[in-house]
């Protein structure tokens, strides 16, 4: 039997000892009519018969690698140096638990202070938390966070352009609570007008789900005179070029750090970034490292203000989480030290440059449109609109080994003929150009 | 320090920052040399245009990280690795965490490029491998625990409790049930129960212990009316005891017209032994993280699949996944609560709890619920004249024992003097209902040995409390840091680095 420490013979010993026949007897207080059923579950396999399976359950998912793929919308394709599987992969990180006894935990501690360090760096703001499950969560939270912070005030304002799955979560999250979403408009002076007494805070996500950059000089003060806070959710690469959340009076900061080397896998695991200022750190959820001193007086770290937290507080605790992403947070901060302030600038301005190459040359294909024809800054995701249904395109250009991006009538089924297409570092001109052709011969076809 | 090892110090410039058994390097920022770097990117290719100038970081807002080259970064992260502690390796008795092997053939599955890179939003047809582990992932998950479906959305165990008790909620709301306003928790609970009522909108009321470790029925029943919405219940509980009246318990909160959450943090203790589907629970979590074996990775990821009988199946988070005809694809439940997160759940420990379930197959699994209970009942044995447990009864997977035997010493100094002898400590202060708690799992995958030293090592710590114990107020000793200030990490609260 795999992974067990004890043969027969051991455990002869060890029921002696205890005075048992039988390892059944150590079950007796288990209601006997439920004790001991047969599950219907297949039979056991040894290692090399599942890699086998897992290669079969590998075949049955389409593309394989010669498939480029243009979806994004939250999560995103962008190079990972191989240095961040192969550190955070090390059994020293992978297989601790959270860091209760810092003495014997230094390695996790000190990372979780570094991450918290580069990241409140990156975003401009003072104190980071590592960590939440995602970016929708964190988003969820930091509403949950800004209501406890305001006193009195029970509703939150969601700018259009969040994506629309945090939409759903915050909706989970915020309806037991009695905290009211308010749907705000994406102009400035829409969302600004949408907050009033009863709003707690304003969400807007920037680069938006749309991937369009909004000029946010100037919200922050208007949210904070109707007494509101400002929670910005951003992309973390976009962050390295872009005015900093912090720089714009952002209360709270959350972010999908998926960006930062953890590899798509399906939705999950992903890192839910969170930051706030400093004077709201005692209503912020999740775990903190501190700096600290030993016996000696030497340097360490610690996970502090744990009063905040559930272990401690229970009912009145900031939140639920324990269990986080710390092994996501551990990848981020190899990610930033691999790529250091000039690497991720470059990450960020590559984006740029592709995604706007790739938007020149689509919006020249005839019958297709960027951005409903408007010039609007973005980052590194558009909207195409086709001629064809986005279903279609997908399948015609699928059948060229490119998907050209996501249907939008995923989630807004009035936008039939509208595509989603993030554009990364990781493409080539080649591999962009390619993209261009599927789109010009699928759409090209049907049109002739 | 000894005085031989104080003189033969290098001094610390000379160190190179490091020297072995001083593993703790210096912060990334403090190696930092402008100019220097790591990874380099490939040149842009494509034409380029300007950057949208008002829209850029000013340059008195510059963006500040360190600067390395890429052996700095492997040396940093190997020598801070070197200052963990982790079931890799060492024994790691960690109670409620299940800290069991991790097996390596569950990372090499989930690096499997087609999994890794497997984009969520990619059409159901390209993605029908993920889809048939995370199907057959909730067919299996449902089997062992005796449920009718289950959803793989949460993304830990605090996560499906919140699960759990919105589902409750919704199914209340669905009655037009409006008067419960409360959830029943035993004093015994994890903080993550009753913080996540909380989160649910609800009042937690808290359900005290009898003499012999179990939720008190009598104070139960006395608690049971038509306010109540359910109860949350963790069974084997958090003294590593069995609810030996689970029926009761879970038919006194039926007749009042609630349901009952099941907290599946100690289902390691009752693979093919029990299922909670067979006892009156009507929703539960599992702790992928901790009973299939998906690492624990210093603080997370985990995963937090929901199981709900019929009754509250339609309202599971969705999306789940299907099988129509010879095709897997996404659902969302008829009165789903919604989603818990975005996309699908952290698919990568799905991944790799498929595999760790299919290995075992059905003797397996019960195997590891029989060896990690024996394990806990043999060492329970082999420490009760040093640390008896608090409940003297047959245990399941862990006991609880309470550490204020020994006079002068404290809790958590018997916990940093194990750390010195290389064991990772128990989990202490915790529960609450056993003064100053050292819970003890030690699960399947130890060794007799193992057990055996360690229970040697808690009796040569008992003779130093009593004749030595500046050994024990001044542990660890051997660890890369000394004894930790937590109150000063509060007081002077430093939280990033600073210039
Ligand atoms: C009994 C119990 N319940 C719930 C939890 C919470 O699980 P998670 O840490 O996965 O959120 C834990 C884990 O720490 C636990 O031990």
């Amino acid at each position: 039997m795999a992974y067990l420490g004890n043969t027969d013979a051991d455990r002869r010993i060890m029921l002696e000892a205890l005075r048992l026949e039988r390892i059944e007897d150590l079950f007796a207080d288990i209601p006997a009519a439920k004790r001991f059923p047969e599950l219907d579950l297949p039979p056991a396999m040894s290692e090399l018969e599942i890699l086998h399976e897992i290669d079969e359950l590998a075949a049955m998912n389409g593309g394989g690698p010669r498939l480029l793929s243009f979806v994004g919308a939250g999560a995103y394709q962008h190079y990972i140096p191989s240095i961040v599987s192969f550190l955070s992969g090390r059994g020293e990180f992978a297989t601790a638990y959270t860091p209760y006894q810092a003495e014997a935990s230094q390695g996790t501690v000190q990372t979780i202070f570094e991450y918290q360090s580069m990241v409140a760096d990156l975003l401009g703001m003072e104190v980071v938390n590592a960590s939440h499950y995602d970016g929708a969560t964190a988003v969820a939270e930091a509403a949950i966070m800004a209501v406890r912070s305001t006193r009195g005030r029970d509703s939150v304002v969601l700018a259009e352009g969040l994506h629309p799955e945090y939409h759903e979560v915050a909706a989970t999250y915020l309806r037991p609570q009695g905290v009211a979403i308010r749907a705000g408009g994406s102009a400035a002076d829409e969302l600004i007008n949408a907050v009033d007494e009863r709003t707690a805070c304003l969400i807007v996500q920037n680069p938006d789900f749309f991937g369009r950059l909004h000029d946010l000089s100037g919200l922050a003060d208007a949210v904070h005179e109707r007494g509101a806070l400002l929670v910005l959710h951003v992309d973390p690469i976009a962050t390295a070029i872009l005015a900093s959340p912090g720089s714009l009076g952002a209360d709270i900061v959350t972010g999908e750090g998926q960006s930062l080397g953890i590899p798509v896998s399906y939705g999950g695991p992903y890192l839910g970034v969170f930051a706030t200022r400093r004077s709201l750190v005692r209503k912020m959820p999740g775990r903190l490292a501190g700096e600290t001193t030993d016996a000696e007086g030497r340097r360490g770290f610690v996970l502090t203000l744990n009063t905040r937290e559930q272990h401690i507080r229970r009912e009145k605790a900031t939140s639920n989480i324990c269990t986080n992403q710390g092994l996501m947070a551990l990848r981020a901060a190899i990610y930033l030290a691999s790529l250091g302030p000039q690497g991720l600038r470059e990450v960020a301005t590559l984006c740029y440059q592709k995604a706007h190459y790739a938007a020149s040359r689509l919006a020249a294909v005839p019958g297709c449109t960027v951005n409903g024809g408007e010039d609007t800054p973005f980052f590194k995701e558009f909207v195409l609109s086709t001629p064809l249904t986005a279903d279609d395109l997908i399948a015609g250009c699928a059948q060229r080994d490119v998907i050209p991006g996501l249907a939008l009538s995923r989630y807004y089924p009035e936008r039939t003929h509208d595509l989603l297409v993030a554009v990364t570092e990781q493409y080539s001109r080649a591999q962009i150009d390619a993209l261009v052709d599927a789109v010009t011969a699928v759409t090209g076809d049907t049109q002739a | 320090m000894s005085d031989t090892k104080k003189e033969a110090a290098v001094p610390k410039r000379l160190a190179a920052n490091y020297s072995f058994g001083d593993p703790i390097p210096p912060l990334l920022y403090e190696i930092s040399r402008d100019g220097r770097r790591a990874v380099r990117l490939p040149d842009c290719d494509v034409p380029q245009i300007d950057l949208p100038s008002e829209l850029l970081r000013a340059d008195d807002d510059p963006l500040r990280l360190p600067e390395v080259s890429e052996q700095d970064v492997v040396r940093h992260f190997t020598r801070l690795s070197h200052a963990n502690m982790a079931i890799d390796t060492t024994f790691y008795p960690l109670g409620s965490c299940t800290m069991k092997y991790n097996p390596k053939v569950n990372e090499v599955a989930a690096s499997h490029p087609a999994f890794a890179n497997g984009h969520p939003l990619v059409r159901e047809e390209d993605a029908q491998g993920s889809l048939a582990i995370m199907y057959r992932l909730q067919r299996m998950l449902a089997e062992i625990s005796g449920f009718s479906a289950v959803s793989l959305q949460p993304a830990a165990g605090a996560q499906g409790e919140l699960t759990g008790i919105l589902m409750i909620r919704a199914w209340h709301e669905s009655r037009r049930d409006e008067k419960r306003t409360k959830i029943l928790v035993p004093d015994s609970a994890h903080g993550t129960n009753p913080a996540t009522v909380t989160m649910a909108g609800y009042e937690t009321v808290e359900i005290p212990s009898d003499a012999e470790g179990n939720v008190d029925l009598d104070a139960l029943r006395a608690a049971c009316d038509e306010t109540v919405a359910g109860l949350m219940i963790t069974n084997p509980n958090t003294v590593g005891l069995f609810e030996t009246r689970i029926e009761e318990v879970t038919r006194a909160v039926h007749e009042c017209g609630g349901l009952v959450y099941g907290d599946g943090a100690n289902l390691n203790a009752i693979l093919g032994v029990v299922r909670p589907g067979d006892l009156g629970i009507d929703v539960m979590h599992f702790n992928l993280h901790k009973t299939f074996s998906t690492p624990h990775g210093g603080g997370g990821p985990g995963a937090g699949p929901v199981a709900a009988n019929e009754t509250l199946a339609p309202f599971l988070p969705g999306p789940v996944v299907d099988l129509t005809g010879e095709r897997y694809g996404f659902r969302q439940p008829e009165q789903s609560i919604g989603r818990l997160k975005a996309f699908h759940g952290n698919f990568g420990m799905l991944l790799r709890a498929y595999v760790y379930i299919r290995m075992h197959g059905p003797d397996g699994l019960r195997a590891i619920s029989e060896n990690a209970v024996i394990n806990a009942n043999y060492l329970r044995k082999l420490t009760e004249k040093t640390f008896p447990a608090k409940y003297d009864r047959i245990c399941m997977h862990e006991f609880v024992s309470p550490g204020n035997r020994y006079e002068g010493v404290t809790t958590m100094d018997i916990a940093k003097r194990l750390l010195d002898y290389g064991f990772h400590a128990p989990t202490v202060y915790f529960p609450l209902i056993v003064r100053d708690a050292l819970m003890v799992e030690p699960t399947e995958s130890e060794n007799r040995e193992t057990l055996e030293i360690f229970a040697e090592v808690l009796e040569r710590i008992v003779t130093e409390a009593k004749d030595r114990p500046d050994l024990l107020h001044d542990a660890p000793v051997s660890t890369p840091v000394r004894r930790l200030d937590e109150v000063a990490a509060v007081k002077n609260l430093k939280l990033r680095y600073e210039r």
